[in-house]
């Protein structure tokens, strides 16, 4: 019972494990790799786990699992007999009632979901460091120990109480490669598209399968990503200016869009758009709108906070006849179909008069790695 | 069942070594991840070297394509000896050369399969493996015939994390991930290379070596092997350890990256 609660502990982290990685943890199990807890310790998180980003919550819930408990000392004997009674009972719970080993696994999971609900409901620990509910010294005599052969080693337990992979968390130090990463989901899209004959592949093709002809049918190469790139400085964004000039790179090292603009504003895009902030070269921003083709993915990034006069007058902020900063964002949203709005503002922030009202308009995602996948996905279309 | 226990020239990460006898065990491929010179390929070759079955390494370069890890049929070779007379054109058999996968899988005795670099593939690569990996058998449709290994391979599979990898893919592996050598482990690894180092040049290196790694904004941080040219060259110049603790001699080794070597400046 002490591994079905690992795997409970496991899913109050967040952590999906499937079947199979759960099946091939206890063949592990089975084949006698574990002697004792550090071993179990390895191969669960070897099985179970397939990202760094992962081992701090799993070594919070191999410690909620096993700490305080003394494993017998025969631990190898004492889990293969455990096994053997499981193997023995599985099959005939199932046949009892009607379960593939599938429903069973389902069936499970979602008392478990119920059972969590009714005991730690909120308790579901999400967090990037400093609210750790474990030391990180001072347990390391409390861990699992198994009985004289890790005299001196160290218990599993203590080592997942060290939670040295806390850091590996995805939390908010996003680097230029992460942004590179999300944004090459972007060229999977354009790689996609019709199928075309390829004529000559297809002559190539029939000549190698010896006349007998052989169709070569090819998505269009053609790298259509166009991508615009639309940020707020100053002002309130300055505190993410590190953030935002990181996405920028990776933006510009990105070699496999076919064409990459980007264009400066403050606050909201007014009368000019600005190429470049520093030499305050700029484009009219109704220009700007009217040369973009309609293919073209648009990323703002701002935090779309700001007076509401700021975004909802005309005349706007820099005194120059415009049209409200509302209504430029509009016509941008309605031109181009592709659009999303990255804030770098957390979302607790976002109950804001102008956050709302820009979030209306273009769909609205944190600049975390997670939100700028999220976004890529729906740049895709 | 022979284990693996490490090498005498690799010293492995904590639970690696459990981790490989559990791809052994279990026939699935391990997936190890980490930094940059943390070890990842040189832990075939140990693994090779120790469990004494012989490694086929099948390096992945961004054009690398998952049938050429299977096999090639070479259409020009064959056409070349139908047109010139040479050989016997009907047997296609002739014309289809096993790639690295196919050979491990071909092999009369358990063989290491290296897949080095799985990430440096395009982003749908591991996919195209997923069968290949779970039933170690593939198709070759020239021949209609199905390779089935004799001896399932131990595949290790590295990845920098330069791109992420899917998760159905994911999903078939045992997953290790190695952490930066921290000063212990750090000072074996260093005793594997350099055998007689001096032990107070070495502690004032590392001190260096880890404060560096320690700074803010470094484009890219020292790894493991230029730790170790830079410690050679420290020794070959005979540079006195209070001189490594004093100044920063031979940055250039450490850091490759213009910017970095700014930025130690502008400390200093």
């Amino acid at each position: 019972m002490l591994l079905l609660s690992l795997l409970f502990n496991l899913r109050s982290q967040g952590l999906k494990i499937g079947l199979g990685e759960w099946l091939s943890f206890l063949q592990g199990l089975e084949a006698g790799l574990v002697d004792d807890s550090r071993a179990l310790y390895h191969l669960a998180r070897a099985t179970l786990i397939h990202d760094q980003s992962n081992y701090d919550a799993f070594d919070v819930a191999f410690a909620a699992t096993f700490q305080g408990v003394e494993l017998p000392p025969k631990f190898k004997d004492a889990l293969a007999e455990w096994l053997a009674q499981a193997k023995d009972s599985t099959p005939r719970e199932a046949v009892a009632h009607g379960m593939t080993p599938e429903e069973l696994m389902r069936e499970f999971y979602k008392r478990m979901q119920e059972q969590k609900e009714r005991h730690d409901g909120g308790n579901h620990w999400i967090g990037t460091g400093g609210t750790s509910p474990f030391g990180n010294s001072g347990h390391a005599e409390s861990g699992v120990r198994v009985g004289g052969e890790s005299a001196g080693g160290r218990g599993a337990v203590s080592i997942a109480q060290e939670r040295r992979w806390a850091s590996y968390r995805t939390d908010l130090t996003l680097d230029v490669r992460d942004f590179e990463v999300a944004l090459a989901m972007l060229r999977r899209l354009a790689r996609e598209g019709e199928e075309t004959l390829d004529i000559d592949g297809t002559i190539d093709k029939t000549c190698k399968n010896g006349g007998d002809i052989d169709l070569d049918m090819r998505p269009e190469r053609n790298n259509r990503i166009k991508v615009a790139l639309l940020m707020d400085v100053g002002g309130s964004m300055d505190p993410h200016a590190a953030l935002v000039s990181r996405l920028f790179s990776a933006a510009s090292r990105m070699k496999t869009f076919k064409k990459l603009e980007s264009f400066y504003f403050h606050n909201c895009p007014y009368f000019w758009l600005y190429k470049n902030y520093q030499t305050m070269e700029r484009r009219k921003t109704i220009e700007v709108l009217n040369e973009l083709t309609p293919d073209y993915r648009l990323i703002w990034v701002g935090d779309a906070s700001m007076a509401p006069w700021e975004l909802f007058s005309a005349g706007g902020y820099f005194s120059q006849p415009t049209p409200a900063g509302i209504d430029m964002i509009k016509a941008f949203g309605r031109k181009f179909q592709n659009s999303i709005w990255l804030n770098p503002d957390p979302v607790r922030f976002w109950d804001h008069p102008t956050v709302r009202a820009i979030g209306a308009e273009i769909p609205m995602f944190p600049l975390s790695l997670k939100g700028l996948k999220d976004g890529v996905r729906r740049l895709r279309g | 069942m022979s284990q693996f226990q490490g090498s005498s020239r690799y010293i492995a990460d904590d639970g690696l070594m459990g981790d490989v006898n559990a791809a052994v065990v279990l026939g699935r491929p391990l997936l190890v991840k980490g930094e940059p010179g943390t070890g990842k390929t040189m832990l075939a070759a140990a693994v090779a070297e120790s469990l004494g079955m012989p490694m086929i390494h099948w390096g992945i370069k961004s054009t690398t394509k998952a049938v050429d890890g299977l096999y090639t049929y070479d259409v020009v070779a064959r056409l070349n000896d139908a047109r010139f007379g040479e050989g016997d054109v009907r047997d296609i058999r002739r014309y289809i050369r096993m790639g690295p996968m196919g050979r491990a899988f071909r092999a009369e005795t358990r063989h290491i399969l290296l897949i080095d670099e799985i990430d440096k593939a395009d982003l749908e690569f591991p996919n195209d493996l997923l069968r290949e990996l779970d039933e170690m058998a593939f198709d070759i449709q020239e021949l209609d015939e199905t390779v089935r290994a004799k001896h399932r391979p131990v595949v290790i599979i590295t990845s920098n994390a330069e791109k992420e990898l899917p998760d159905a893919f994911l999903r078939r592996c045992l997953f290790h991930y190695i952490a930066f050598p921290d000063r212990e482990r750090m000072k074996k690894i260093v005793a594997v290379h350099l055998p007689d180092l001096p032990e107070k040049l070495l502690e004032r290196a590392m001190d260096r070596f880890y404060s560096v790694r320690k700074l803010e904004g470094l484009r890219k941080k020292p790894s493991t092997s230029e730790l170790i040219d830079w410690l050679a060259v420290l020794v070959r110049m005979g540079v006195p350890p209070e001189e490594v603790a004093a100044k920063f001699p031979f940055p250039g080794l450490l850091l490759k990256q213009e910017a970095d070597l700014e930025l130690i400046r502008g400390r200093r």
